[in-house]
């Protein structure tokens, strides 16, 4: 099998993938890795025929290939393995992995056949110790992506993209897995790998190659390297060289008494070991890779999210905030990731959208609404934030990104809480607005205040944060102050655990 | 927008009259309006409640059953247990009040869905009416029988109570804090709760409220009657479902209004009398009235999704 990506390119909004030029070799493991953002899930799902490219062409063994859909990919040999497992969790272990092709005799379930193949299919990834019919949602997260590629595997594809295989793996997993690929690559099939655990990298892959901002800045050779040295040049090969751009300007006064103090927080399974400390006029960055726990950690201070362990402080008072209305109560504010489901009334205008944090502000005699004062007080905001609109009654959905997240901002910043927590408060913002947004975060700090941004991108954290935590799967792994920023340092301590993990 | 939804509702309204007059002789009479008008106020009172709950995105399935249950403890009270009738007329509405907050308990507590809840509720207030009355209608007498009969141009007690309860509910809904809670509740739960407001409270509150306007329908119905009886109430739910639909509400929750939900109300209790005066036999009505109610829902849902495009 003979693979190859001529000027692959693709955009949403921004450009996503540029021009990128990719040959796969038949029985080759081929690593593909980047940073947050760089491009590799969306490069995943333009072969697997989730996307199509907008630009550029593909051929599989010389011919044209330009899969409309996951199943016409499939019936070329193409199988994606996605890192969000699609499995029905009410079906069993054996449906899922066959589900696209059931045996069957006369129209009826070949229920022993169905669980022959699936022991063998199981096997294979080391499900040994699993029932071919236990329900998927009985399993844990690791067991479910075995069961992913399970089924990637069970059919005879020639090409398999497997995204971050081993993100939800133990060691012992792991190793099982990496010494599969080995085997079925001298089959003479060809893996298209996505991990962020380098030693992984270094350890079973053929080649690897580098996206970096979407465009595709390099491809290695593996072996016949030093596992040490390959780990270092990948390193830098995902940052670039350019390694101390500016770290935007503003020196603000020195920051004052300690706002908010987390130490030792555990959460769910997301959030093992997490402590850090805000001080009054201070943004602090909370940084690391998928799954770091940055989501479920900014929640669980806010008592958004299940929390286990752990002491929080809020102006040195130790506090049990267990919901968010006991977290407003306290000061705190957050504005979530995802605005859709989370932050905004779609239907409503920015006046309703606006209040909402704050309601008691407009609360008359008899609990009676006061709707000239909302009205007042959002056509302040829209005017304040430059929020682009009809007028404060226009649907918010119909609004920007960037104008939405500003009418959130607004909403808090009515409230004028003490500290607040911001997560990933810029995705799917134009540039524009993105900087407006810094800036507001920037002014609230510098009012006494404290900021929390969790954020994907390190390199707005770099721009926008006094400090920075780095968490890795779970855990505070460093934390750093301003003059010794840089994307390598944050980034070899966003892979320390996972460095474990792998070894 | 809203107000337009509101005329068009009115509109509906208008040409079924406007049919059922020259369809019948007898329909345009005054003693129609005011048959309609003493037969309805139970229903609008209940529909109320359920207005609140639908805005929630919530089901109540329990209130036909509550308004029997209600009737039941009223008769029981008054006469057997010969307690003055205010003080029984008290213990209902706080018996409707509860079993209303236990709705609302046992959803939040074991997050168990509103239609699940109101549905066991709904076995249960009925089987606890047959337990209460032996099964039997019981006659509570002249005490209770003013309050549905004639009384102002016609126009029972009940009717202007009803009236009231509307207007009430119209003004909490349009021009209070609460009102502006229930909606954003309906409209984005996640977003209500993480901008520190304790949607738990609310919903506590919905449900407790339509539990105590069954109650409240209850002694109306118990009031026309002049009796409790086990039965009454059955299948209230659904037609106080159809009316807050036919409303224009939205089952997902965000969308509904009171005064739209009485327009429903109106136009079913209308459509019902004209068939009657039309001569339509038990089936035909029923038919008839079903189709109404999907055409109406579903022409209204047409019109939303090109609001929406737009």
């Amino acid at each position: 099998m003979r693979f190859a990506l001529r000027q692959i390119s693709k955009a949403f909004s921004a450009p996503v993938l540029q021009a990128i030029d990719l040959q796969l070799l038949p029985g080759e493991v081929h690593a593909l890795i980047g940073e947050n953002g760089a491009g590799k899930s969306t490069l995943c799902r333009i072969i697997g025929g989730l996307l199509a490219a907008d630009g550029g062409t593909m051929t599989l063994d010389g011919a044209p290939y330009a899969p409309a859909s996951r199943r016409e990919a499939a019936a070329r040999g193409v199988r994606l393995c996605l890192q969000e497992l699609p499995l029905v969790d009410t079906l069993t272990v054996a449906e899922n992995i066959f589900l696209e092709a059931l045996p069957a005799r006369w129209g009826l379930l070949d229920r022993r056949r169905l669980r022959d193949d699936a022991r063998v299919a199981m096997d294979r990834v080391g499900l040994t110790d699993v029932d071919p019919e236990a329900a998927v949602g009985s399993l844990g997260v690791g067991r479910r992506q075995l069961v992913e590629i399970a089924a990637a595997l069970a059919y005879p594809a020639r090409l398999v993209i497997l995204d971050e295989p081993t993100a939800a793996l133990g060691p012992v997993e792991t190793r099982h897995l990496l010494e599969l690929l080995g085997r079925l690559k001298g089959e003479g099939r060809t893996f298209l790998f996505i991990s962020h655990r380098l030693e992984e990298i270094a350890a079973v892959a053929d080649r690897v190659s580098v996206l970096r901002d979407g465009i595709l800045v390099a491809t290695r050779d593996v072996a016949g390297t030093l596992p040490a040295e390959m780990i270092r040049e990948m390193i830098r090969l995902m940052v670039g060289r350019q390694l101390d751009e500016q770290h935007g300007e503003s020196v603000r006064p020195a920051p004052g008494g300690v706002m908010l103090q987390v130490a030792g927080l555990c959460a769910g399974t997301a959030v093992r070991d997490v402590s850090f400390e805000v001080r009054a006029g201070e943004i602090l960055g909370l940084a690391g890779l998928m799954g770091a726990g940055r989501t479920e950690t900014l929640r669980a201070i806010f008592g958004a999210g299940p929390k286990e362990g752990g002491a929080i402080k809020v102006h040195g008072q130790l506090v049990a905030v267990r919901s968010p209305s006991e977290a407003v109560a306290r000061g705190l504010a957050l504005i979530t990731e995802d605005r859709r489901a989370e932050g905004l009334l779609l239907p409503m205008g920015i006046a309703e959208n606006v209040s909402l944090a704050h309601l008691s502000a407009f609360t008359g005699r008899w609990g009676l609404w006061r709707s000239g004062a909302e009205r007042a007080a959002a056509e302040e905001w829209r005017r304040k934030l430059a929020i682009r609109s009809r007028d404060i009654h226009q649907p918010i959905g119909e609004l920007s990104g960037g104008s939405q997240q500003k009418a959130i901002v607004a909403r808090w910043l009515l409230r004028d809480p003490d500290i607040l927590l911001l997560d990933e408060p810029t995705r799917g913002i134009d540039v524009g607005a993105r900087g407006e947004i810094h800036q507001l975060a920037r002014e609230f700090a510098a009012r006494g205040k404290a900021v929390v941004v969790a954020s994907s991108d390190m390199r707005e954290l770099m721009q926008l944060c006094d400090r920075i935590t780095v968490l890795s799967l779970g855990r505070t792994a460093a934390t750093f102050d301003r003059p010794d920023f840089s994307e390598a340092a944050l980034l070899t301590a966003a892979l320390i655990h996972h460095r474990q993990a792998a070894a | 927008m809203k107000n337009t939804d509101s005329l068009r509702l009115v509109g509906v309204l208008g040409l079924l009259v406007a049919i059922f007059g020259f369809a019948t002789d007898s329909f345009l009479s005054p003693r129609t309006f005011l048959i309609i008008a003493n037969q309805i106020p139970a229903l609008l009172v209940v529909s109320v409640g359920m207005t609140f709950v639908v805005l929630i995105g919530g089901i109540d399935l329990s209130v036909g059953s509550l308004v029997g249950l209600g009737g039941a403890v009223l008769g029981t009270l008054s006469i057997r247990g010969s307690f003055p009738l205010p003080v029984a007329m008290g213990a209902t509405l706080l018996c409707g009040l509860l079993l209303g907050a236990a709705n609302a308990t046992v959803m939040l507590r074991w997050r168990v869905p509103s239609f699940i809840v109101t549905l066991g509720m709904l076995e249960i207030a009925r089987g606890g009416a047959y337990l209460v009355t032996g099964s039997k209608t019981q006659y509570i007498g002249a005490g209770i029988e003013p309050l549905a009969d004639p009384w102002l141009l016609g126009l029972s007690p009940s009717f202007a109570i009803a009236i009231l309860i509307v207007a009430f509910a119209h003004g909490l809904l349009t021009l209070t804090v609460f009102g502006r809670k229930v909606i954003a509740t309906g409209t984005n739960e996640e977003a209500v709760r993480l901008a520190g407001i304790d949607t738990r409270r609310i919903k506590l509150a919905v449900f407790a409220a339509s539990g105590l306007l069954a109650a409240v329908a209850s002694v109306m119905h118990a009031a026309r009657l002049g009796a409790a009886d086990p039965n009454a109430g059955t299948g209230f739910e659904l037609q106080a479902i159809a009316a807050v639909v036919v409303g224009g509400a939205s089952l997902m929750g965000g969308r509904g209004s009171v005064a739209r939900s009485v327009l429903g109300v109106v136009i079913i209790a209308v459509l019902d009398a004209g068939l009657a005066q039309a001569g339509a036999q038990e089936p035909a009505k029923r038919l008839i009235t079903g189709a109404v109610i999907v055409v109406a829902v579903v022409v209204d849902n047409i019109r939303q999704r090109r609001g929406v495009q737009r």
